[in-house]
Order: structure tokens, then sequence, then C-alpha cells
């Protein structure tokens, strides 16, 4: 496999070819915030927060869906790019109902971490206030979707890893939310195998196991890695 | 059906055409049948059996006429007279040739097909409107229909067509203007058997109905632009994705599709050649995003109807990962006669980087509305005031607005400007589909931005975040500025969202989301002004009426 040759934020780097800006940043320590992207599961490109600027390029590319090319200049931080972010997490912040006061997950939360490192300290858009509902039905795990952010990972993960394929999204728009199978309380949903993965990839407090207090909820992202390094390695196949 | 025979048969049906004394055509496009048609033409025909004339005078459906605000609508074939809102009775005194009286009491009823509306117009695209039957295949061959698809499988290779097409300079009507000959090469050089031609007829933009009268009125047509690119690139299956509002659409184009399998149009030797294409419908569930192309072929897929990002583009990587070609429908309307006529034809018209013609759904405040086709350099003003009559009860013109969610509103003084591609963005609009809504002194802009905003806040996917959280916050501020209630800091805000919608959306509903605000900001910022002045002004007042 070829290897290509780039620039990012004036930095020489190499990436094989087929590898996505975002990876090829991380192996060269360059920490790109993003939101929807979780090494392991495939990308969508949804949340923007890693979108980059390319030089010749008049739009902006979100990193975990770019290819490197030879000879790329990359610059992942710019003024413009620092604002772009700080407003979508505020549009997240305002869009939801998240009060980290009485999170499970303060203090182990993508979301709070984004708003710290972005520098945030008050959301200038509109609070929603949306009224939405606690699925607590399933007998391990709650899905609190005022805390939900629509990263989709639960549901990429339950599709391409555990292969359930019980989460998805239904409705539209600011309608738009995360249902199990077809759109029955999670405690229903035959498909599930209350394996847990969604609640490990999950960013905020949106999925927690019951029982977990204010502060008390912290996810493992490791085994997505385990489990998806003995895929690519056939390492469950007896050889 | 060889070519030989294709010739035969419509050499035929023009013979039995020529055979009638006289012809009717009763417009059955979705605007006239709204206001009776179908009733019109059943009773027309009741009238013609009743007289026993049925060998002397043919009545016919047929597709758009174009004055849509007029109808029902009837075309008499012998003089190409047009005649309006015309009731049952007014009807048969068509069957009365020579007779004084009846012409009398017809005049009033006739329309001046001299007239700008029609006079300015060239048809290609609608050429067939008001002259072909969609229901019956050979009324299409009689108007040269499949002679294009006969001439590039039996006569041209695929690069003759691919050139012919690139000679052409056709540029994509769906909005972007991408140019439709270097797009096929691109699917043509896609290495690979496997490829799909995709047709998006899912319009969407409000008020926009070019595409509908298209299928509606010439169903044929779409099929032979889909297979002539067909055998241009390489693909053997297409895929008609229509919006399932589009009822009567659907049904048409099943027919056409029918008869034109039945009759070895299309299938697997088309017109006794080696190549075999195949169209099926594929019926829209009611999402503006699923025009995005990326959306649409989730959706073909039997995904949910979202966007990805691009690269890949479609015609590396689309339809079940395969190399795909996607156009609008009025762009595969216009293979035909650029194939019939030759590339150098259709370049001829229009100006030097956009070429051919552009079918606009003029809506609005005007005397006439319906739809118009003008060579690309027509200017607005010609549209707008000779074409449209100008504004209805005499008022003046304020702005009309292009490009429907993703487009923007052009201010009066400009309307001298040419329709084509670049003059519309470089004036803050764009091209669109076709819709052109005329608004008069009373439309307050900042109503009218407010409302295409809560449009595409109502049609947002969802996926990402700029879009779905954005376009709520931009709505709200709006209607703040409605409602009075706007202040500086919510300018300030509105127009940084407005930015982040622009650069950062993952799909072009959200990147265009913004247009018609930027618009507004651009040509009347006394309007936002008005409303934050407004505030300040009654809070002063409210101050100063507070008790000390």
């Amino acid at each position: 496999m070829s290897v290509k040759t780039l620039t990012i934020n004036g930095k020489t780097v190499t990436g094989l070819a087929g590898t996505s800006l975002f990876n090829t940043a991380w192996e060269a320590g360059i920490r790109i915030p993003r939101l929807c992207h979780i090494g392991g599961l495939s990308d969508i490109g949804a949340c923007r927060l890693c979108l980059v600027e390319i030089e010749g390029r008049p739009r902006l590319h979100p990193a975990c869906m770019t290819e490197v090319e030879e000879g790329m200049v990359v610059r992942t931080e710019s003024e413009r790019l620092h604002a772009h972010r700080k407003l979508i997490v505020e549009l997240l912040f305002a869009e939801g109902n998240h009060v980290c006061a009485v999170c499970v997950s303060n203090g182990h939360c993508e979301l709070q971490d984004l708003a710290t490192s972005l520098g945030i300290d008050h959301v200038r858009v509109a609070y929603q206030h949306p009224r939405r509902p606690v699925d607590a039905s399933h007998a391990r795990f709650t899905l609190d979707l005022n805390r939900c952010v629509f990263c989709r990972r639960c549901m990429r993960v339950c599709d391409e890893v555990e292969g359930a394929h019980t989460l998805d999204v239904a409705g539209r728009g600011a309608e738009l939310r995360l249902i199990a199978d077809l759109g029955q309380s999670w405690g229903t949903a035959e498909s599930c195998t209350s394996c847990g993965k969604c609640v490990q990839v999950c960013p905020t407090g949106a999925l927690f196991a019951k029982g977990s207090a204010v502060g008390e909820m912290t996810k493992n992202r490791a085994f997505l890695q385990y489990i998806v390094t003995a895929r690519e390695k056939h390492e469950w196949i007896r050889k | 059906m060889t070519p030989e025979d294709l010739n035969e048969r419509a050499a035929a049906e023009r013979a039995r055409q020529q055979g009638f004394r006289e012809r009717l055509h009763c417009c059955t496009a979705a605007g006239c049948l709204s206001c009776g048609a179908e009733e019109l033409k059943r009773d027309l025909t009741a009238q013609v059996e009743a007289r026993a004339l049925s060998q002397q005078v043919e009545v016919q459906g047929t597709g758009c006429l174009g004055l849509c605000s007029r109808g029902p609508l009837v075309r008499r074939a012998s003089d190409g007279a047009v005649f309006h809102e015309l009731t049952p009775s007014e009807a048969g005194l068509l069957l009365q040739p020579g007779d004084a009286a009846a012409e009398a009491a017809l005049a009033a009823k006739r329309l001046d097909t001299a007239h700008p509306f029609f006079a300015h117009q060239q048809r290609i695209v609608l050429e067939n409107a008001g002259r072909v039957d969609p229901e019956r295949l050979e009324s299409y061959l009689a108007a040269d229909g499949y002679s294009a698809l006969a001439r590039a499988v039996s006569e041209l290779s695929r690069q003759e067509v691919l050139a012919e097409l690139r000679a052409s300079g056709l540029r994509g009507r769906g909005g972007a203007g991408y140019p439709t000959g270097v797009k096929w090469e691109l699917v043509a050089k896609q290495p690979g058997t496997t490829k799909y031609i995709v047709c998006n007829a899912d319009e969407g933009d409000p008020g926009a109905f070019m595409d509908r009268s298209v299928l509606e009125g010439d169903p044929h047509r779409v099929l032979e632009g889909m297979a002539i690119a067909g055998y241009a690139v390489g693909a053997n299956q297409g895929y008609l994705y229509v919006r399932g509002e589009y009822a009567l659409a659907i049904q048409r184009l099943q027919g056409a599709i029918r008869q034109a399998e039945r009759e070895g149009l299309l299938g697997p030797r088309v017109l006794d050649s080696a190549f075999r294409f195949r169209v099926d419908i594929r019926i829209g569930a009611g999402a503006f995003v699923c025009g995005e192309e990326t959306a649409l072929i989730a959706s073909i897929e039997g995904g949910r109807g979202e966007p990805r990002p691009r690269p890949p583009y479609p015609p590396e990587k689309g339809l079940w990962g395969q190399p795909t070609l996607i156009n609008n429908v009025e762009t595969f309307a216009n293979i035909a006669p650029i194939i019939r006529h030759g590339g150098a034809w259709f370049a001829a018209i229009g100006t030097e980087r956009s070429k051919g013609t552009k079918v606009f759904a003029v809506a609005g405040k005007t005397a006439h509305t319906g739809l118009v086709e003008v060579p690309m350099g027509t200017p607005l003003r010609t549209i707008v005031y000779e074409m449209a009559g100008g504004i209805a009860d005499g008022g003046r013109v304020k702005a009309i607005q292009t490009g429907g969610p993703s487009g923007g509103c052009i201010p009066e003084r400009l309307l001298d400007l040419p329709v084509d591609y670049e003059s519309l963005v470089g004036a803050g609009s764009m091209m669109g589909s076709g819709g052109l809504i005329v608004m008069d002194e009373a439309s307050c802009m900042v109503d009218v931005a407010r409302y295409f905003m809560e449009f595409c806040r109502d049609e947002s996917c969802g996926k990402c975040v700029p879009c779905r959280a954005g376009t709520v916050q931009m709505h709200q501020l709006l209607e703040r500025f409605c409602a009075g209630q706007a202040g500086e800091h919510d300018l300030a805000l509105l127009k940084e969202l407005g930015t982040l919608l622009r650069e950062a959306s993952l799909c072009g509903l959200g990147q265009t989301a913004p247009n018609p605000v930027l618009s507004v900001l651009r040509y009347f910022p006394e309007e936002l002004d008005q409303r934050l002045h407004h505030d300040a002004e009654a809070a002063a007042a409210a101050a100063a009426t507070e008790p000390a």
C-alpha cells in the first residue's frame, strides 16, 4: 500500500493511502475535536466538529471522512474553525436538556469536555427545553433522550459490531429521536441482546447502566478496539 | 420494433391524425385537471359521439398548455387557437366550424397566442406539451418520438453520443448547473459493467412544477433521454425517483414504461439492437432532502433518506456503490432534441456559458401565472413584465424569488439580469430548478425569509448538527424580527449562524438554507433594521409611559 506525505498544521506527516485525515492526525499526536467519530465504527460525518481546512479547496472537509492525499496542506485549527466548533457545541447544549449537575456522566462526558476545551462559558443561542422521554424499560440500562446528541454511535455499534441493529433513529430535524426496534419501549425490543455496547460508546449520559448516581457512570471504550482488532485479524477463527 | 418499424408506425399515426377534420387537445395536466379538465374532455367526447363526428373530430388529452391560471384549456390543432376556462356548452361550439355565431361566441374565450406569454417562449423541453397525448405511445411517435434513441443505438457510437452532448453545452437543470456532457463522460469512463442511470424527479421547491408538467405531459420524452444516457455511459438499468405526491405523473410514467417495453423501445433489445435498458420507478415518501443526490441514492437503496458527505461523488460511487449518473427531469427531457438536431443546434441557443432554454414556473402576484420556457439569456424583466404581465392589480413588483429555499430574492432594480447560471448566482440567488415567485410591494421580505427557513427547518433530516439545530435557531430569530422583538445581538447571531450553516452543513440543504436570509441582508437590510428600531422605539415608549 502506498504512503502519502502531507502537512498538518505545518507538521509533515505520513499516512497510508485510504486512511482518514483524522486517524493520520491522531497518529501524529494532533487531536481534532469530534463527537460522532469513534475508532472501530464506520464514519458518518454528522457532528461537523472535525471539519478542517485544506489548502486550495474552498470548502471545509470532515477529517473523519476525508482520505489523505499526497501533498495535502491541512489546518485543523483556525479562528474560523474554532468559531464553528464553539457554535456547534452551543447548539447541542441548547437543543437538548443537558444539566451536568444531575447527570450520571458528569465529569466523564465528551460533550462537557468539548465545551471546556473550546472555552464555552455560556450559550448564546436559545435553549429549546424540548420534552423528551426517558426509557427505563430495559432491565439493565436506561436511555435518557434529554442527554442525547444524535451522534449515532450506539446505532452503529449495535448494527456493525453486535449485529443486532436494535437502535435506530426515527423522525427528522428537530423531531429526530432514537428508537428501539419498531419504536417500542427498549425493554420489549426482542432484537436487543443486552450486550451494553451502546452504553459504553455513548459520549454523554444518554445511555447509562442502571444504578449509577450523579457522576458515577464511567465508560469503557477499550472493548471496541479489542473486538475490531480481533475481527480484522480473524483471531476468533481456529486456525 | 426495429428503427424501420418505428418510422412506419410514426407515419401511420401522422396519416391517421391528418384524416381528422379537427383535433381538439384538452390539457390534462394537474393544473387544468383541478378545474374540471377531465369532465370537459369526457363531455366533449360525448358531444362528438352524439353528433356522429367521431370520424372527423378527435378529442385527446395532452400535456400542460402553460397558462395554468386560466384552465381548463383546450387547443384547436387546425389553427393552433387556445381557449380558456371553457364550460362544456362553450366547448361544444368548437364542433361547429364555419359557424360565425359560434366563432363569435368563442372569441371571448380565445387566448391571444401572440401575447408575449406565448410569443417569447421557445419550446424545446415543452415542445410536445399541448400536442402529444401522454397516454398514447403513437402520439409521441408521430412527434418524432424515440427517433433520437433509434439514431443513437443504430447509427452513433457511445463516443459520438457523448461528443454531441458535450458540444451542446447542456448544463444540469436541477439547479447547480454542472455540465451534463462532463458528468456523462465521468460515468462512461468508470470501469465496471454495472452502472446506473437515475432520474431525479423529486421536485420539491415551493411553487415549482416544471418537472411535474414534463412527466405528466410527455413521459416518453424522459424515458427516451434516460435510455440514450444508458447507451452512452454503458448502463442497463435506470431508476426514476418520483415524489409520492405526483400521483398522476407516476400513473402516466407506469403506463409509458409498459407501452415502451411492450413495443421493444425499452427492455432486453432496445429497438432490435444489442443494447438492453430497463427503467423502474421508485416513489419518494415525502422528504425534500431526497432531492439531494446522495440522499436520493440512500432512499432508492431502501435506507433512510439522508445524505452522506461527498466525495466520493455518485459518478464514481453511487447506487449500491456503482458508478451512477443522476440528472433531473428537465435535463433528460433535453437529450432527445439534442441527439435529433445535433449539439451545435442546441449550442446556438442561449448565452456564452448557459445554453438552451429554461422552463420557469411563474407564480405569485402576476397577472398570468404558469409555465414558460425561455431561451437562456432572456432578461428577468421580460419574463416578469411582458410575459407574466406584471402585478395583477397594477401594483409594483418588489422582488422576485428564484431557486426556492436554496435561492434568494432579487430586487426589482436588478431585473435586467439575464437568465443564466452565473448571473443569478452573482446576484445572490440561483437558477434552482425553475421556481420563480413574484412579490409585490405588500410583501414583507423578512417574512419571506422566515417562511423559507421554516421550510428548511421542517425538511432538515437531522443528521448533521448545524442544519438540525441551526435552522431551528435561525427560524426563531426571524420570528423575533417579524414580531418586532429582535435586538442588535439577534442580528449578529443570525449572521453567525448563517455562516455556520453555509460552511459546516453536510449537504446542500443546510449549506444553502441561509441564502434567503442572506439575500434579505444584502438587498433589503432596511427591512430588518426597521424591526430593530421598532423594538428600540417601543422600549423607549414603554419606558416613557411608565409611572415615575
